[in-house]
């Protein structure tokens, strides 16, 4: 018998839809450090999860529905979680209505939600009849500011990030430029890079062995040129990446840095190339460029603020490094005569930071954990 | 506040007693006690893979009986602990490709009944649901063999209902009549479900054979039955429009404005007639679509362009959707709606490939016929 009715079924199968399957309505307002939401839940859904027919005449009432608006605001918020911060947003129901959608009657909660500070970021993990119906969708309109997006929650994308500070062209473009600061500064093959290139700076090579440079002007010129060329070139790669026009895979780029590491640490204890160091900071430039396109990538970029958020990344990446170059050149003019830094600060860190980037080096290429950068 | 229940504001009933929803399914009913008490031995023993299956199942046939995906949801819940096995027991391996099929996850379904079949070839569940979604697919050849499978292992109704459902699809509806109708005579003790299912194919049959009379005769003797069966409405309705008796079509079905598929063909009967009540039930289709396509869901195309064809003037949406639902699903009615668009925008070349699966299905309906001679009388 049980396959006759499995053809009957199949047949059936293309009509089964005929209603409209289990969807809440989740609208979210976010201002300062408050959420305020409404949250529209089909009152057959809460009657399966929590049983309102208390008569069991197969009928749901107001009444029905008020005696356990208690269990519908417990049951439903514990299936909502909002952290702000790293810091759960506790929800309390506010009020308790009914709407009337296509499909039926919904039970409609307000609520508030009250975070520790100012939401910059709200993270929403959605829970609600994933056990009961793993098909049950919660569709998020959130709102804050001018700004309006919307979302489907589901098992399988039950917990989602929203950036609200995206909303504000000015925190967005902020937001960014802190991204790029921090990048470069935790970047450590960045700034070696970089460190490499700078620390011959102050100090000139006179035949076979290198000298203290005589003038501040000259050394300031030479990390002005450096970090000029660096930047132009990394962010023409980082543009041209971040918008698509080119793409390369990142163990390819992060591997191309390593060396570009090691070949110019290297350079500072066997010299190939002097004088012209700027050309060596914009040639590698173009390729580091494509590893600060990996960061935003991963930082996902704003549609229709694309532009803003390149350049804010980029200006930070910009002032990160300034801030390295203001910190290093003038304690490197300062000890520039000093055997300290001729030896063990040029040669031994100019080794040093070889050793580390060659690591790096098999790390990436090979995809292997030696250290930990 | 949100796009997709764009009604008016929230409110607070005034009356205590105010009836706010009906239950599909009374908690006294005998079905209700039997659901109730499986989920209680669930709840008890999550691992339990034959009270799963078992509610599961029922789940399944509600669905069906009630046209409410929800229970696919709840049936598909009741196999958690099996449904992201990569080798499940086989029987929760069935019944899981059973709900992916559901949401049109057919290569999903059919890698599962694959191995089913493989593993135990007198599974009479999975070949049935091969033969579905094979039908579906439009794959006429497989789903006769997966019919062909179904001789010895099934009774003689399951396996020559299998077989005319293929051959009233492909050319053949009046042998399909004669094997189906001896078939259901010969078998005293077909259930009731059963018997509805026959002849609702049965009417269908004699509709692909332009016998409009006997299809009417099936019709009846199927709704006299009294099995609360919305493919049945559905096709009677169908056939009420079709037959220019719209009259009839919104007796039948004012009261079961809550099922999308009914809606629309009340809808569709109201706006021959121009009746008032046409201008709300349209609206209230609108707003089930929208919600349907902000969720996502791509499961209604083939009523959705019927619902812009015929009810919106939206001719050009409309076979946009019906193309788009063809890729999809293959069924004699998926080809009728996007000929029918397709002849609506004076565009036979979009109806390429329905008017391909004409010729190589042989597929009969005087209906479909007439739109496909029409189309092509429009190619240069």
């Amino acid at each position: 018998m049980r396959a006759l009715l499995a053809v009957l079924l199949s047949l059936l199968a293309p009509l089964a839809l005929a209603h409209k399957p289990s969807d809440s309505y989740l609208a979210l307002r976010a201002e300062g450090a408050q959420v305020a939401g409404q949250w529209d839940i089909a009152l057959r859904d809460l009657d399966f999860a929590v049983g309102l027919d208390d008569n069991g005449d197969g009928n749901i009432t107001w009444g029905e529905v008020k005696a356990h608006r208690a269990d519908i605001a417990a049951y439903a918020l514990a299936r909502l979680r909002l952290t702000s911060g790293g810091a759960d947003c506790p929800a309390s129901a506010t009020e308790h209505l009914i709407d009337d959608h296509s499909d039926g009657a919904y039970a409609v909660m307000r609520f508030t939600a009250a975070c520790a500070g100012e939401i910059r970021t709200l993270e929403i993990n959605y829970s609600l009849f994933a056990d009961l119906d793993p098909q049950h969708k919660g569709l998020l309109r959130l709102e804050h500011g001018e700004g309006t997006r919307t979302a489907i929650f589901s098992p399988e994308r039950a917990k989602q990030k929203f950036k609200l500070a995206e909303f504000s062209v000015l925190t967005q473009f902020l937001d960014y430029g802190r991204e790029g600061v921090w990048h470069i500064w935790i970047g450590f093959d960045h700034i070696l890079f970089l460190l490499s290139l700078l620390l011959p700076a102050v100090l000139a090579r006179r035949g076979a062995r290198w000298e203290a440079i005589g003038k501040f002007r000259p050394a300031f010129w030479d990390v002005f040129k450096i970090v000029t060329a660096f930047t132009v070139a990394h962010s023409i790669t980082l543009s041209l990446a971040a918008l698509s026009v080119i793409s390369l895979p990142s163990r390819l780029v992060e591997s191309a840095i390593a060396v570009s590491v090691v070949l110019a640490a290297l350079n500072n204890v066997f010299p190939l190339v002097h004088g012209r160091r700027w050309m060596v900071a914009f040639a590698f430039g173009l390729i580091h460029g494509f590893g600060f396109a990996g960061v935003l990538r991963d930082l996902g970029l704003p549609q229709g603020a694309l532009l803003l958020a390149l350049v804010g990344f980029n200006l930070g990446v910009e002032v990160g490094q300034l801030a390295i170059v203001s910190a290093f050149l003038p304690a490197a003019y300062w000890l520039r005569a000093s055997w300290f830094y001729r030896r063990l600060v040029f040669i031994g860190g100019s080794l040093a930071i070889a050793v580390v980037a060659g690591i790096w080096l098999i790390e990436r290429a090979f995809n292997m954990k030696i250290i930990t950068p | 506040m949100l796009c997709a229940a764009a009604h008016a504001a929230p409110y607070v009933p005034g009356d205590d007693a105010a009836v706010l929803e009906r239950l599909p399914v009374r908690p006294g009913d005998p079905i209700a006690r039997e659901l109730l008490r499986l989920r209680a031995d669930l709840a008890a023993d999550p691992q339990n893979l034959d009270v799963a299956l078992r509610l599961s199942q029922r789940y399944f046939e509600l669905a069906g009986a009630e046209g409410d995906p929800r229970y696919v949801g709840y049936a598909e819940a009741a196999l958690k602990p099996w449904w992201s096995l990569e080798d499940p027991p086989l029987e929760a391996r069935v019944m899981r490709a059973i709900v992916n099929q559901y949401s049109h996850n057919f290569s999903a379904a059919m890698r599962d009944l694959d191995v089913a079949v493989r593993a135990d070839s007198k599974n009479a569940l999975a070949w049935s649901w091969r033969a579905a979604i094979h039908m579906v697919q439009a794959d006429y050849p497989a789903a006769r063999a997966d019919c062909e499978a179904l001789r010895g292992i099934e009774n003689e109704l399951g396996v020559v209902g299998c077989m005319a459902y293929v051959d009233s699809t492909t050319g053949r509806a009046a042998n399909a009549h004669r094997a189906l109708s001896e078939a259901l005579a010969r078998v005293a003790r077909a259930s009731a479900d059963e018997k509805v299912w026959a002849l609702t194919r049965l009417a269908e049959m004699s509709l692909r054979q332009g016998d409009t009379k006997r299809a009417e005769v099936h019709f009846r003797a199927a709704l006299g039955l009294r099995v609360r069966d919305q493919f049945l409405l559905a096709a009677w309705a169908d056939f009420l429009l079709d037959q220019n008796r719209p009259s009839e079509v919104v007796t039948l079905l004012k009261d079961w404005v809550r099922s999308d598929i009914l809606l629309l063909r009340l809808a569709l009967a109201e706006k021959v007639m121009g009746a008032a009540a046409a201008d709300e039930h349209i609206q209230a289709l609108t707003a089930r679509f929208d919600s349907a396509a902000l969720r996502g869901d791509k499961l209604h195309q083939q009523e959705e362009a019927r619902f812009n064809l015929y009810l919106l003037g939206q001719k050009k949406k409309a076979l946009a959707l019906a193309l788009e639902n063809w890729k999809l699903q293959r069924e004699p009615r998926d080809a009728r709606i996007l000929l029918e668009a397709a002849l609506a925008m004076n565009d036979p070349a979009a109806a390429k490939e329905a008017l391909a699966w004409i010729n190589r299905s042989g597929h009969e309906d005087p209906e479909i016929r007439r739109t496909a001679e029409k189309l092509k009388a429009l190619a240069p």
